[in-house]
């Protein structure tokens, strides 16, 4: 009864809510209010129980591979795809895809879960899985420290039930893996939770620098190439190529194309596959049946990996008078590093958006530990957001030329625009791409909405 | 100790005395890494707490000869956990203690309000200091240090007194991390100057403060907090 209540009051104040334009996570709150085990009770039904999805960096697009991975499978999924991770999101999103009796339509949640609010999340639902990507150093002025940051995953970790996929190769992720699998060993019994990796070929360990890298000198890398091979983790990216990769599971090698962008994309491809692989091992609830084929292979598995487009904003291609324009969200030191060396910086028209409004983090030292070397050959033509003087002054201490700074991002745009047009159109113009912070990426794209010949090409 | 952007202070370090007429070379001085033989600036970082331990044992080993390049007037800028550790000790909020090497008249205890934010100091040597504090240790001055800046906007040493940073003869300590050298290039004159000075006796400064650094500092100091 209660979850008839429930659901009938959320969806009523999630019409209300949507009347007067208001936010999407206004229901949450009022079922939570009122009803504050409504949340744990709808997801507790689910037969395959909840995925939760943490770290700093790469979580909505992990969490669409593992929801779409899934659904290939023949899965029903239930989501946030708001993109609104805090735990009132959750249950909005439960409210307005529950039934009138309060029953979800699905077979298992895969949920993306903000380090911070993740705590309110797991005294509410224990995860039945989890995936721990990385503790990166970006909003390090709202949670302080890195360390506090691992600690907040470590808790997410000692929530989970049945399994656990951490990141062997984030230093701070490994170590809550190798404790979890210790707790594991002597407490329980059955142990619970199982622990299993994601990896990299010792080849490619330098082709992902981790912010603890940022100082080790070149040598480091040239070593790489002779650095002894470590076992196989559960599922191991071990080749990379243009939108290609190879990941090795179980000793055998699974070469893909791939529809996502940038090098993390690939690296967190092997964290969804190695999720979705430890859910399907586990298989349903007992007593719970659930839609799922027994037939398919970790082939197929892959196979559908290679389907899955980028999350909005994140390596998102937009068509601007007849050429390509890539949007690429940058929000900390490794990610942009990674971002300039994933993409080719010549024939390209640049522009870089720095904001620091809440979401982007207000502290802009990060800028200082991206290399923007290879930018020089080429420049950059608009330094664009709140923060541009601080962008332009980090890219002349890297001798990168700047063609304008503009702090408004509207006009920035529309300047960029001009002064790109250039010659061609369609096939063989000079393609634009933009480098953009959280909240730049999402000015960006209301103002390029509005421009008329805007089309979304994938 | 790497992270919060030091880089930063270094590039622009380098960049400054170039533009000054200096060729200069870094040398990165890691934990066990002997001093090289001729210091004429030394920069030094923050970091997280985990690793400020190590960096607290290797800087004790090596305290003496701190102590005598900073009596004898070499210029040094500490930022954040090497701030700390340039003072007496350092108390963290479980009480375990961290000795510092005592160039500097502070002592640090670990607080529970974390100080984050776009900060912005005045001083009477380097007139607006601008940058970006993140620390949650109360940092208090003794009679032999001086203040680096009063803080005009932001929280500063400790939340009570009002005041950032140290400096004692030509140590300065402070919590502005990451781009304080390059959006204040006046403490890298300073810093240059004093080495100089100290090496060759005097300093001619030759180097302007361009349109970027002006509008990167005026853009912070609108900033929110």
């Amino acid at each position: 009864m209660r979850d008839v209540l429930s659901a009938v009051i959320g969806k009523t104040v999630r019409q209300a809510a949507r009347l007067r334009g208001g936010g999407s996570a206004l229901p949450g709150l009022v079922v939570e209010k009122l009803d504050p085990g409504f949340l744990s009770r709808v997801l507790g039904r689910l037969p395959y129980g909840v995925i939760a999805v943490s770290g700093t960096n790469g979580k909505t697009t992990t969490t669409k591979m593992i929801v779409e991975m899934l659904q290939a499978r023949g899965l029903r999924v239930f989501t946030n795809k708001t993109g609104s991770n805090f735990s009132r999101g959750v249950v909005a999103a439960a409210i307005q895809e529950c039934s009138l009796r309060g029953r979800l339509d699905a077979d298992i949640a895969v949920l993306e879960l903000d380090e911070a609010h993740a705590m309110y999340f797991i005294d509410r639902v224990k995860p039945r899985f989890t995936l721990l990507l990385n503790v990166l150093r970006d909003q390090l002025d709202r949670f302080g420290e890195i360390d506090t940051t691992a600690k907040l995953l470590q808790r997410i970790a000692d929530a989970t039930v049945e399994g656990l996929v951490v990141n062997r190769e984030d230093r701070l992720v490994a170590a809550i893996g190798e404790r979890t699998r210790e707790r594991a060993g002597s407490a329980s019994p059955a142990g619970r939770p199982e622990v299993r990796e994601f990896g990299l070929s010792a080849a490619l360990l330098s082709t992902f620098p981790s912010d603890d890298d940022f100082h080790a000198t070149p040598l480091a890398e040239a070593a790489a190439d002779d650095a002894p091979e470590r076992p196989d983790a559960d599922v191991t990216l071990v080749g990379l190529g243009d939108h290609e990769a190879v990941f090795r599971i179980e000793g055998e090698d699974h070469r893909t194309a791939l529809k996502l962008e940038g090098l993390y994309n690939t690296f967190n491809a092997a964290a969804a596959l190695a999720t979705v692989r430890m859910a399907l091992d586990a298989g349903p609830l007992p007593g719970r049946p659930a839609r799922f084929r027994t037939a398919d292979t970790d082939e197929a598995l892959v196979a559908a990996l290679a389907e899955v487009r980028p999350a909005f904003g994140r390596g998102e291609q937009l068509l601007l008078d007849g050429r390509p324009l890539e949007l690429v969200l940058v929000k900390n030191p490794a990610g942009f590093r990674l971002g300039l060396a994933s993409f080719d910086a010549s024939g390209v028209d640049v522009m870089i958006a720095i904001n620091d409004q809440y979401a982007d983090g207000r502290d802009m030292s990060w800028l200082w530990d991206v290399d923007f070397g290879s930018l020089a050959d080429e420049g950059v033509d608009t330094v664009a957001g709140t923060r541009a003087w601080d962008m332009a002054l980090r890219l002349e201490h890297d001798d990168v030329p700047v063609g304008q700074v503009e702090e408004d991002l509207g006009r920035a745009l529309a300047s960029f625009r001009q002064r790109t047009l250039g010659e061609g159109e369609g096939e063989g113009a000079r393609p634009r791409r933009i480098y953009c912070t959280y909240t730049a990426m999402l000015e960006l794209r209301r103002a390029l909405a509005e421009l008329t010949d805007v089309e979304d090409i994938w | 100790m790497n992270i919060y952007g030091d880089r930063g202070n270094v590039l622009s370090l380098a960049r400054r005395a170039r533009a000054h007429g200096f060729a200069p070379r870094v040398v990165e001085v890691n934990t066990g890494d002997p001093l090289p033989e001729q210091v004429d600036i030394v920069v030094g970082g923050g970091g997280q707490d985990s690793g400020q331990g190590r960096v607290a044992r290797d800087l004790a080993a090596r305290a003496d000869e701190i102590r005598i390049l900073a009596a004898d007037g070499a210029p040094m800028l500490m930022v954040c956990g090497l701030y700390q550790l340039f003072g007496h000790r350092f108390v963290t909020h479980t009480g375990d203690e961290l000795t510092g090497i005592g160039v500097l008249d502070v002592e640090t205890r670990g607080g529970d309000v974390r100080m984050i934010g776009n900060i912005v100091l005045d001083s009477d040597e380097f007139g607006e200091i601008i940058g970006y504090e993140n620390h949650s240790g109360n940092t208090r001055l003794g009679p032999g240090s001086r203040p680096l800046g009063r803080v005009a906007q932001g929280a500063g040493n400790n939340p009570d007194d009002g005041f950032e940073g140290a400096r004692t003869a030509n140590v300065i300590g402070s919590y502005l991390h990451g781009s304080l050298l390059p959006k204040n290039p006046a403490l890298s004159d300073f810093l240059i100057g004093e080495a100089a000075r100290r090496r060759y006796g005097s300093f001619d400064p030759v180097a302007g403060v361009d349109e970027t650094v002006r509008r990167a500092r005026e853009s912070a100091k609108r900033r929110p907090r």
